[in-house]
């Protein structure tokens, strides 16, 4: 990018040349998602480390995560985990020479991302109605 | 369309950097072996931590929490590592790439570090 590229001859077409499809779509989110469970790792092994350091810090961080901003990070992190999953069994089908043909491909992309967003919904569903999860950590904490 | 598969003998140790298709095969089976354990792990993650601090405290430390968490974050903090050396290899050149790099590498490991740490203290009870 930064390499000062001074050959005439065209670059490859990207982003600003292509018709938007969603193959493009999943391509780009699988990075993104990537990217942001980097992140995410983070936040999984300062629970770990919290909770090796004891009840009071382990609950302060659950004071943190359970605040509206917590939850949004957390529902994003989970979003992002599910497609990054499915999408990713896509790619592991693409390596062993399965569904790549043109209207395969389109399908299954639209199912991963259709899949991700159900996933998701479904285990927050059930972390808060089905388990009683957050309110439950929200007591521990007050 | 039928693609061809390539015989692994043409790839292996190819390319500028000698590593032929390490990161490729490193990258598909930590995604195999998530693809797994990030169920198993949500799962029991999720019926513990309803029951609070003393609930995750006890699948913590059983072998078996134990072991999922140990495999699920050293699987993650592998894939991850790679992945993001694509991305860096990707968009960014020069000093920048080297230091991006190194420090993926750096958090990678103390990331992983940290939770073995965490996971060995939880289970002796320290």
């Amino acid at each position: 990018m930064s390499s000062g590229w001074s050959d005439p001859r065209p670059l490859s077409p990207f982003t600003s040349v292509w018709r938007w499809h969603v193959t493009m779509l999943t391509s780009i989110l699988h990075r993104a998602a990537g990217v942001a469970l980097f992140a995410g790792v983070f936040v999984l092994v300062a629970w770990l480390a919290a909770a090796a350091e004891g009840q009071q810090t382990y609950e302060k961080l659950m004071h943190i995560m359970a605040s509206w901003p917590g939850r949004l990070v957390l529902f994003g992190f989970t979003l992002a985990l599910c497609f990054h999953l499915l999408n990713g069994v896509r790619y592991l089908l693409w390596d062993s020479g399965h569904g790549f043909e043109k209207g395969m491909a389109n399908r299954t992309a639209w199912i991963a991302i259709l899949l991700s967003l159900v996933l998701t919904i479904a285990i927050w569903v059930t972390a808060y109605w089905g388990l009683d999860l957050l309110p439950n950590q929200l007591q521990g904490a007050g | 369309m039928r693609v061809e598969p390539t015989a692994r003998k043409r790839v292996t140790g190819l390319g500028s950097a000698h590593h032929g298709v390490g990161h490729y095969i490193k990258q598909r089976v930590t995604a195999i072996a998530l693809l797994v354990l990030i169920p198993l792990f949500l799962f029991q993650f999720l019926s513990s931590f309803t029951s609070g601090y003393n609930g995750v405290m006890a699948w913590l430390g059983s072998p078996f929490g134990a072991a999922i968490t140990f495999l699920t974050v050293s699987a993650m903090v592998v894939h991850m590592r790679l992945g993001l050396q694509t991305v860096i290899e990707d968009y960014l050149d020069g000093p920048g790439r080297v230091v991006a790099l190194l420090l993926s590498s750096f958090f990678a490991l103390v990331l992983w570090l940290i939770a073995v740490y965490a996971l060995i203290k939880i289970s002796f009870g320290g």
